[in-house]
């Protein structure tokens, strides 16, 4: 039978690697105790010429390199389905890049905001945002962020909602101006010509990047370009990759220069049209940032430097400066605040700035029960605590499942080891069936067993035990969940505790027994003790298992008998909230690992059987 | 509210006159190629099998050659949905979804925007889709079926003598009239509400004291007050399973299981439709079909959310029909053979005081709210 310990094989008679490799050791050492004959002069030769420590090394890496090719598709299947996928999620904890990948520009301008002068961000602020926004609406990703950034300020999903909403209209008057001025505005084909050139590539390129940040668009992998070229010899074609799409548009490096902020909301905009459209710049106009940057821009250009530039539809664009000189400018601020006057909440803001590095210890804090704060991280308010007190629980209950699971399972163990083969195996066939049933239906059967009007409470009242008012309450609290879990992971006690009696002869206990001993002490000195690797690993298996149930808790738990996982299940499936989902599944992970390097410690992990 | 008005209105019972053509429309996508499976996905129960009875079946029996997979993950759908994405695999042709996760799958892409008018039949006397179904298109991916609610039923048996059954949502917290045990949703959701309300707030301010920190605790200082009493679920399926084994006196649920308590398995239990909390159910295409299975889809959802189809499926559930033609129609139990009618939470006598499960609030606050109510509850 196997070993839980990573020791190696210790059974097995034949030569291993491990074996030629303390050979060689013992023969280095050899090398350098000259006493030994003739051969101290030079290295012992094996029979090719080549010393003897080399050719052996070379046997050993060839035997070595095979067997890791025949585990290498296993391990390879491993790390894909199982440690890739759990990695990847535990990552999910520290990684916050969702706000600058979609507020890129917000996030950079609003660190030089602060907080404390109790005053909103500058206009410029606003007007990054709305940049930024605008683009995140189009693309649908805005309440994702609002939804993000909801778990650390109640009201940002809503703020964020209902502003994607508004966007659209932030500046219409200026927008209105534009194309009431002259209907060419509102020509896909004019606005082609205005911006097409050469030399705008930068621009176009830093837009592609944003855009595929923002929409989740991960570039091909070279593992990507094999993989399409094996489909290519299936004549299946992969997908242009969103980094090699073809635009359809070239921007001109002079209108670039001349108007910066439209080239890059243009550039925005064609990368959109051709990575989720499948379209160009030459079907649609323009969406409406387009326009109000260049409000801006017509702004920030003198008539003069404006008279300079001579690319194609100069003309218009005078025409429009002039247009634009008799509307306002755009207010973003008062836009912002029009739309919901949350956006001047201070608060708002703050988390904004807060999260806005790529990555975060806001989820491990929020996961032990702590917030940041201006002043630094600190405990959450007393009603709103409850990890700690759930992983507490976790421990303490787990242990206990694991002492009723050793103290009911012992016994019958023992009785399974020490009866005819023939009513063993039944017996143990008994202890299998429960593994044959769904769990759902074990737990529930528990629910009939335990309830106040359930098949235990009936009987008791039946005896006069137990008055009809006052029947137990046995279930919907942390005795329901224990009971249920022993039940549960019994047979992963005793199957262990089993197969490890089974290799104690009786014989020992009759000797113990025949040179004077009682029976107490024939069995605590002598037999206990060889159950001791039996029980550690009953103990572990069944620990494990209980800290991570969550579905007989959740049915049996009422609200003192749940556990963490319940929560994590909680946030994996109903609050999305998996960054904290993904931090607490981390601390758990690692309060198991400390517990098992413990246990190794204090017992040792060799002294760990599943059986003999 | 508008949507109240639109529920109250489906019910009134207006004949159609005039069926016009309507009727033989054929499916936008008629004739166009067409995958011949699909995977539709649901909540399972008797609300599976409701769907499957009133129009997948007749869809297949119509369309042989084709057929329907169910899975029954509607419960974590949001979440499924968006690991699909991420994987860029989506394995699921159409989904059966709340409205708030509707909304949500909307707002985050992960769910197609549809024109209800090009895709949905008309009435039978040919009103727009979008007019038929009204306000209940809360979101634009979504394509509402049913009406259900949240509402409490109590054993019959245990109503002390001498005391009139309870027909208040605040007698569950009279625990002096109506002694004895209560089951609650595990979530704040609804009990908040419930409790502002039964602690004296208007109920047209609720959600106001309810974005409140003081409102918050208030909500839950009431609660307190029954929390000894209280046996918290989780499954639709607790809180009638409690009321039949006699282990609670009054549970909240939904209409549609104390329904099936009450008629089907004939237990000593009565509705209590005082301060229901009306919510939404709805199909939600996901984005990102290929067109040969988005074409089957718009071809089954076609039948499916027809007039006759939606009235259809009253017969197996008592929740009521989301198109507002669909209300005269609703005909008698296919097995029990009793009048459907007066069990719709939508029917005027036991729709006299609603609440509408108000999606936007709890956006926003559901996180924050989870997070005192957990603590709370663990305390």
């Amino acid at each position: 039978m196997s070993r839980l310990s990573s020791s190696g094989p210790q059974t097995a008679d034949a030569p291993t690697p491990e074996d030629a490799f303390h050979e060689t050791a013992a023969l280095s050492d050899r090398d350098r105790e000259p006493r030994h004959g003739a051969a101290a002069d030079g290295p012992m030769l094996a029979a090719d010429g080549t010393p003897l420590k080399k050719s052996l090394a070379r046997a050993l890496r060839a035997q070595k390199l095979r067997a890791l090719a025949l585990i290498a598709p296993l391990l390879i299947f491993v790390l894909v389905t199982f440690i890739a996928p759990i990695a990847d999620m535990l990552f999910r904890s520290i990684e916050n890049q969702i706000v600058q990948d979609t507020l890129p520009r917000t996030t950079a301008v609003v660190q030089d905001w602060n907080p404390d002068t109790g005053e909103p961000p500058s206009e410029a602020v606003y007007e990054a945002l709305y940049r930024d926004l605008f683009l995140a609406a189009e693309a649908r990703r805005h309440t994702r962020l609002g939804q993000r950034l909801n778990y650390e300020e109640t009201g940002m999903s809503s703020l964020f909602r209902g502003t994607g909403r508004d966007v659209d209209d932030f500046g219409e008057a200026n927008v209105e101006t534009l194309e009431d001025l002259d209907d060419r505005w509102e020509e896909a084909a004019f606005w082609v010509e205005l911006t097409s050139g050469e030399g705008g590539e930068g621009v176009v390129d830093a837009a592609r990047e944003r855009y595929m940040r923002l929409a989740d668009l991960s570039s091909r992998s070279p593992l990507g370009d094999v993989w399409c070229a094996v489909k290519g010899v299936f004549a299946e074609t992969c997908d242009v990759a969103p980094e090699d799409v073809d635009l359809g548009f070239s921007l001109s490096g002079t209108f670039a220069e001349t108007f910066p902020r439209t080239a890059e909301a243009y550039a925005e905009f064609a990368v959109f049209m051709a990575l989720e459209e499948g379209e160009t710049v030459a079907d649609d106009e323009p969406w409406e940032a387009v326009y109000v940057a260049l409000d801006q821009d017509l702004r920030a250009l003198s008539p003069e430097e404006l008279a300079a530039y001579d690319g194609p539809n100069a003309d218009a664009l005078r025409a429009a400066q002039e247009a634009l000189a008799e509307v306002p400018p755009v207010d973003f601020r008062a836009a912002f605040l029009n739309s919901d006057e949350d956006w001047a909440d201070i608060d708002n803001w703050r988390t904004i700035q807060t999260y806005s590095p790529p990555y975060t210890t806001g989820y491990f804090l929020n996961a032990v029960d702590m917030q940041k704060t201006p002043e630094g991280p600190a405990l959450r308010d007393a009603d709103e605590r409850i990890y700690g007190l759930l992983f507490q629980r976790t421990m303490f209950m787990s242990l206990v499942i694991t002492f009723s699971c050793i103290l009911l399972g012992y016994p019958v163990a023992w009785i399974l080891a020490n009866l005819p083969m023939r009513q063993a195996n039944l017996l143990l066939i008994l202890v299998l069936l429960p593994f044959w049933t769904s769990l759902l239906v074990r737990t529930s059967a528990w629910k009939v067993m335990l309830q106040q009007q359930g098949v235990i409470n009936d009987v008791l009242v039946w005896l006069g035990l137990v008055a009809d008012e006052s029947r137990l309450i046995m279930i919907n609290n942390q005795f329901g969940t224990i009971v249920a879990m022993t039940h549960i992971l019994l047979p992963f006690m005793i199957l262990p505790l089993y197969s490890v009696m089974q290799t104690i002869p009786p014989s020992y206990l009759r000797a113990a027994k025949s040179l004077g001993a009682t029976n107490w002490t024939a069995f605590w000195r002598v037999y206990f003790p060889q159950t001791v690797p039996g029980i550690g690993a009953g103990s572990i298996l069944v620990f494990i298992l209980a800290i991570g149930y969550y579905i007989t808790p959740e049915i049996v738990g009422g609200t003192t008998g749940t556990f963490i996982s319940n929560r994590i299940a909680y946030h994996i499936s109903s609050s999305l909230n998996w960054g904290l989902a993904a931090a607490l599944g981390t601390i758990l992970l690692v309060v198991v690992l400390v517990l098992y390097w413990a246990y190794d410690k204090i017992v040792g992990i060799d002294n760990v059987k599943l059986g003999g | 509210m508008n949507l109240a008005k639109t529920l109250l209105a489906s019910t009134a019972l207006t004949v159609a006159a005039g069926a016009v053509a309507a009727q033989d429309m054929e499916s936008p996508v008629a004739g166009e190629p067409m995958a011949d499976s699909m995977t539709l996905v649901s909540w399972g129960g008797a609300y599976q099998a409701s769907q499957q009875n009133a129009y997948v079946e007749p869809y297949l029996e119509m369309n042989p050659g084709v057929s329907a997979t169910w899975d029954e993950s509607s419960n974590e759908a949001v979440a499924k949905l968006r690991a699909m994405n991420e994987a860029g695999n989506i394995t699921w042709d159409l989904v059966d979804v709340v409205a708030a996760d509707a909304i949500r799958l909307c707002d985050e892409g992960l769910a197609m925007e549809v024109d209800h008018d090009e895709i949905l039949k008309p009435a039978p006397d040919g009103t727009d889709a979008s007019d038929d179904f009204g306000d209940l298109i809360v979101s634009d991916c979504y394509i509402p079926q049913i009406v259900y609610s949240t509402t409490f039923g109590y054993r019959t048996d245990m109503v002390p003598e001498g005391v009139s059954a309870p027909d208040d949502v605040c007698d569950v917290w009279d625990l002096e009239t109506y002694p004895g045990k209560r089951s609650l949703e595990r979530r704040p959701i609804n009990n908040m509400e419930w409790a502002l309300y039964c602690d004296g707030v208007a109920k047209d301010e609720i959600y106001d004291v309810l974005a409140t920190e003081e409102g918050q605790d208030r909500a839950l200082a009431k609660l307190d007050e029954i929390k000894d009493e209280v046996i918290w679920w989780s499954a639709g399926a607790d809180t009638p399973q409690l009321l039949a084994d006699g282990e609670i006196f009054m549970g909240s649920t939904y209409n549609g299981r104390l329904f099936s308590v009450i008629e089907e398995q004939d237990q000593p239990v009565g509705m209590m439709w005082d301060m229901q909390v009306f919510d939404l159910d709805g199909w939600i295409i996901p984005e990102g079909l290929e067109e040969e299975e988005l074409n089957r889809v718009l071809d089954f959802l076609w039948f499916a959310t027809d007039t006759q189809r939606l009235a259809d499926q009253a017969k197996y559930i008592s929740y009521g029909p989301a198109r507002e033609s669909s209300a005269p129609l609703v005909d008698k139990h296919a097995e029990l053979g009793i009048e459907m009618g007066p069990h719709m939470p939508t029917d005027p006598d036991n729709a006299e005081n609603t609440l509408l499960y108000n999606y936007e609030f709890w956006a926003d606050y559901r996180d924050d709210i989870d997070a005192k109510f957990q603590a709370w509850l663990a305390q």
